[in-house]
């Protein structure tokens, strides 16, 4: 029972019966629809910035523990980073799934997050985790996109 | 129960092994591929140790020895299914099978009957696996015929209700599955056929989770297009086979060496079915082994195999239902049922339960079992499946019952 236990941490449970951000505000710069095809696990996932800084994010979905619990995590955590931030954190949080349970995580950086670092050693499941993530990456593209246009064409 | 199970699992050697520190493998996942006997995985060795060549082609003993072996796997097929030798042709899986009928259709020459038009209908149903849904919805794409479908009522079975109105005038073709891979129903085929033939409509099945479980008889059936997957009948898997009786009547759908009667430059003319059908060097190993397993399962008894499904499925289902909040999603009673039995327990996502229980050595499938638009129908994201076979036995029922017990536990 130890590998399951070091996959289904108390945390991890705790975010998936409690969930954080979840429901789907009015408002929102961006929204994207993100779909696990393996599984049908669903979510929609809206992001707001002020001056590049994360101001909201909001969330809505079905699916398992882990992959409500890491959109939970992340939609905490990314909260008031700015859009860099963030996307650095993402990229450490996918290196940490890949990583086959060879990493703990770092604290620091990914707080709760590390709690999911039991996934990465259920290949199966890593999806389930980055769900989330997949949707912050794709709205922040989205949001850079609308925010800060593409002046390179007026050189 | 009339069955040897006991015997038949030293037949197969995967359940000498253990899973998850040392955990016995209740292996409950059989819809999605069968385990194999020893003669299946010795039959396909040996071909390439000892009979390795390319049929139909040299003039050497090897290449008689491999054309008898593969063209003996065609027969003993055959016979399996009530049919003749030359109505079967060899793919890669049922998958295969069922997009080569669906661009064989595609390829007809206008006016066959074949032929689709914007006129024209095909009808499937809700409960179709994908496999057996988005190739008509290509050909509907393709040629501007209109998908329509059977839909499917609460309690898992087709609404056949309005059957005169599904299958109409302008209906070329019915697409369904004999027994469901998610609820277990088992279609009835009566009425569709005799409805479908009335229209001058052709009935393709999808057999994958019907031949491996039961006896078959194609003729019995009336149907005219049959398919079904070897990898799901203990057989190897990259071997399907399509089953017609109206196989001369359609083009090619993969063109190549092996299928051809005359070539020129300019143009070429198709061999006789099944070769029309068969393009390029066969899956000869995977052939002959699907041979062996039809020899395993015949000589064990279709017969048999079915009365111990249909026992063991009658014990899973009293027994899981009485666990609390275990909702089964499908028939409960064994009346046109198989041995597929999805189920939801409380609030637990199915992946959560799936991965509990693989931490006890039960093996299941969690997810909507690559039938998408029923789960959606049903109103479930996904669901846990439990599907049997001959080597499956009461005792697994239990462990998988005293399974999500503790992972009801586990996740409150």
């Amino acid at each position: 029972m130890m590998e399951l236990d070091s996959l289904y941490q108390e945390v991890i449970l705790d975010h998936y019966k409690h969930p954080l951000n979840k429901g789907l505000s009015e408002e929102y710069d961006v929204q994207v629809h993100h779909i696990n095809p393996s599984c049908g696990d669903e979510i929609t996932f809206n992001l707001s910035t002020e001056g590049g800084i994360i101001k909201s994010i909001t969330w809505d979905g079905v699916g398992c523990s882990i992959s409500q619990a890491s959109v939970s995590i992340a939609s905490d955590l990314l909260l008031n980073k700015t859009l860099e931030q963030a996307g650095s954190i993402a990229e450490v949080f996918i290196e940490l799934m890949h990583s086959k349970g060879t990493k703990d995580g770092d604290p620091l950086v990914l707080e709760d997050a590390v709690a999911l670092a039991g996934v990465s050693k259920f290949p199966a499941r890593i999806k389930c985790a980055l769900l989330g993530w997949m949707a912050f990456k794709d709205a922040a593209v989205r949001i850079k996109q609308l925010k800060e246009p593409d002046t390179r064409g007026s050189n | 129960m009339s069955l040897d199970v006991a015997t038949i699992r030293k037949d197969f050697p995967i359940f000498d092994r253990t899973v998850r520190d040392g955990k016995k493998l209740i292996y409950l996942d059989s819809g999605a591929t069968s385990q194999k006997p020893n003669s299946v995985i010795d039959a396909e060795g040996d071909f390439y140790r000892f009979h390795n060549a390319a049929v139909h082609r040299g003039a050497h003993q090897l290449a008689e020895e491999a054309t008898d072996a593969y063209e003996g796997a065609r027969s003993k097929v055959a016979s399996f299914l009530g049919a003749r030798a030359e109505e079967i042709v060899f793919t890669k899986g049922a998958t295969e099978s069922l997009n080569l009928i669906a661009y064989a259709m595609g390829n007809a020459a206008s006016g066959s009957r074949f032929a689709l038009t914007s006129k024209d209908q095909i009808v499937v149903t809700e409960m179709e696996h994908h496999a057996n849904l988005i190739p008509w919805q290509q050909l509907a794409a393709r040629t501007g015929a209109q998908l329509t479908w059977f839909e499917v009522l609460p309690d898992g079975r087709l609404d056949l209700n309005s059957i005169n109105e599904v299958i109409s005038e302008n209906t070329k073709v019915v697409a369904l599955t004999h027994q469901s891979n998610v609820l277990g129903t088992i279609n009835p085929l009566d009425a569709i056929v005799a409805r479908a033939h009335e229209v001058g409509a052709v009935v393709v099945l999808d057999a994958c989770q019907s031949v491996p479980h039961m006896p078959i008889d194609v003729k019995t059936l009336g149907v005219d297009f049959l398919v079904f997957s070897g990898h799901k009948a203990i057989g190897p898997t990259g071997v399907g086979v399509l089953w017609s009786s109206v196989l001369e009547e359609l083009p090619p759908f993969l063109f190549g060496g092996s299928m051809i009667e005359n070539v020129t430059m300019k143009s070429a003319t198709w061999a006789p079915a099944p070769k029309r059908f068969e393009a390029g060097v066969p899956n000869m190993a995977q052939a002959v082994g699907l041979g062996a397993a039809i020899d395993y399962l015949s000589k064990v008894g279709m017969d048999k195999i079915h009365e111990h499904e249909l026992l063991l499925t009658k014990y899973f289902l009293e027994q899981l239902q009485k666990v609390p909040t275990l909702k089964i999603i499908g028939p409960t009673d064994l009346e046109l049922r198989g041995s597929c039995i999805s189920f939801t327990v409380g609030q637990i996502h199915p992946h959560d339960l799936g991965q509990y229980l693989d931490s006890q050595g039960v093996a299941v499938r969690t997810g909507h079992h690559c039938a998408w638009p029923l789960t959606r129908k049903l109103g479930v994201p996904a669901t846990t499946r439990a599907s049997l076979y001959l080597y499956n036995f009461e005792e697994e029922c239990d462990l998988l019952v005293e399974a999500i017990v503790k992972a009801q536990k586990y996740f409150a």
